[in-house]
């Protein structure tokens, strides 16, 4: 009760109150007919958006690692690589590398009868495994970078001691290294994983039917501009929301541990 | 292949007793020359001390013994087994050099607790991960030892939670988890607030009391000369004077180490 009292301060429910009158004029003046007929559609967007953010940040933060491995101790002919990729991905636009790979990759394909005849084929044909892939290599990209940071600033004296006895190396990295170079991580990347949600949109353009798919759709079946334009920034705050709290349960966890 | 005969030959029986020794001891960082030929052996159950100024290369010694610095040159023997070392002094055989250091435990200046795990966890990570040995005698264990180095209720505690005091306990329990062949002491206490010293020392005298072999660095002279039956004076890399700590204490021969102990003792 003490609890609920604390939060509803006279200047929250000021901004409750307006925010529950912006949304009931939208309820009353604007037009939702349409919502019926797309909701189908819409759902499925969604849930395209969803599933190409968490595959594309699993597989790039999978990527990231050796990445950013490779950059903080790896060899030169390591080191180089990984540094050029990071640096070519940070250094052009995603929607360049969404159209390169598709229009570029995605065409050199068919010209090939071995691979037109192959198990894949009809995959490739398809625009989401390139939508992906780029997705995952720019995430890759940047967190590589980060990653690098994270690794090289993981305390000297906690890998030490874990030499000092007789740990060996894979067993380090798993145990020691890598979980205290993501914690120290986790603020970015929640970061990074919501600019992530916000570059989705882009797969649309390579004919990908995501949520923003779906509002282009409306507007031009039904000259519909603004409402499905709401709808979708609401959708996408709701899904960047989710992000935070995950993000912020996971720093919690490791806040206890932090130094 | 010369490196498995000299291994073989250190492995004889007259050795047994042996805990570590060091022959002649080379460590150079670039041009400049941290150690200059250093020799030591310790017996199974010899708590030698290591005093010197700063930067007369203990520390660098101490960290000689388990590879934490690659030596120049020399020769360092664990318990009649040589590390395998490559002609520019880094250990030939990774393996080796990793079973060997199950065998040591180092204890840091800095405590070097791993800060994302509690104390139990910290106690148990080398025992579980390293040597296998079983989850639930791990812990049982664990919690005898910290116990021991009067932690037993902080088991669930993350380190930066803990004074150093209590950090350097628990690294204590750690390395004590190992149920190392010697333990190696990096200036234990130099980090501590000076209230806080006392408690470690115990601990330490406590694991002297037990017969532990030890090797430690340190600038606590008193405790040096209690706890140690062999202290070892190092001036700009060479042993400049070693002995029972009596003699070294009261009846110092060279002047260096004169000078040094009116200095700080």
């Amino acid at each position: 009760m003490q609890q609920f009292r604390a939060f509803w301060e006279p200047h929250r429910i000021v901004m409750a109150v307006i925010f529950a009158a912006i949304v009931v004029w939208c309820a009353m003046t604007l037009r939702w007919d349409w919502l019926p007929d797309y909701a189908p559609l819409a759902l499925e967007g969604l849930w395209r958006t969803i599933w190409i953010l968490v595959v594309t940040i699993v597989l790039g933060f999978l990527l990231a690692v050796p990445l950013g491995l490779a950059q903080a101790i790896g060899p030169w002919y390591l080191a180089l690589p990984a540094k050029a990729f990071c640096t070519v991905i940070r250094g052009t636009p995603l929607l360049l590398q969404i159209w390169l790979l598709y229009y570029g990759l995605g065409s050199l394909f068919p010209q090939y009868p071995w691979i037109r005849s192959s198990e894949l084929w009809p995959y490739l044909r398809q625009a989401w495994p390139y939508a992906v892939l780029a997705l995952t290599l720019s995430y890759a990209g940047y967190e590589g970078e980060v990653m690098r940071g994270a690794f090289a600033g993981v305390k000297r004296g906690q890998l030490e001691a874990a030499k000092a006895f007789g740990m060996p190396r894979f067993t380090m990295f798993r145990r020691i290294w890598l979980p205290q170079a993501i914690r120290s991580v986790l603020p970015t990347l929640g970061g990074e994983t919501i600019l992530q949600l916000k570059a989705t949109p882009l797969v649309a353009t390579i004919t990908v039917i995501d949520i923003y798919a779906v509002s282009s759709r409306v507007r031009s079946d039904t000259f519909i501009v603004y409402e499905p334009l709401l709808l979708l920034a609401v959708v996408y705050m709701i899904l960047a929301g989710v992000i935070t709290l995950l993000f912020s349960r996971f720093e919690n966890r490791g806040q206890r541990r932090a130094s | 292949m010369l490196h498995v005969a000299a291994s073989e030959t250190a492995a004889m029986p007259e050795t047994r007793s042996e805990a570590i020794r060091i022959e002649n001891l080379h460590k150079s960082f670039g041009s400049l020359e941290v150690l200059k030929g250093v020799s030591l052996t310790a017996q199974r159950g010899d708590v030698v001390a290591i005093i010197g100024g700063s930067g007369s290369g203990k520390s660098t010694m101490l960290r000689c013994i388990n590879f934490l610095e690659t030596p120049s040159s020399g020769r360092i023997v664990i318990a009649g087994e040589e590390v395998a070392m490559r002609p520019d002094g880094s250990a030939a055989n990774r393996r080796q050099l990793e079973r060997i250091r199950t065998r040591l435990a180092m204890v840091f200046q800095q405590f070097n607790l791993w800060t994302h795990r509690t104390l139990l966890e910290n106690v148990i990570e080398v025992p579980v991960h390293v040597l296998k040995i079983p989850r639930a005698e791990a812990i049982a264990r664990a919690h005898d030892l910290l116990k021991q180095v009067g932690l037993g209720d902080k088991a669930e505690t993350f380190p930066a939670y803990l004074s150093g005091g209590q950090q350097q306990r628990a690294a204590i329990a750690r390395a004590l988890a190992v149920d190392p062949s010697a333990m190696l002491f990096d200036e234990p206490t130099s980090a501590l607030d000076p209230e806080l010293v006392g408690e470690v020392l115990n601990v330490i005298r406590g694991l002297a009391d037990e017969g532990r072999t030890m090797l430690l660095v340190t600038h606590e002279m008193k405790f040096a000369r209690e706890v140690a039956n062999h202290v070892v004076y190092l001036y700009q890399g060479r042993i400049e004077e070693q002995g029972p700590p009596d003699q070294i204490f009261d009846n110092p021969q060279s002047e260096r180490l004169k000078q040094f102990l009116s200095s700080v003792y």
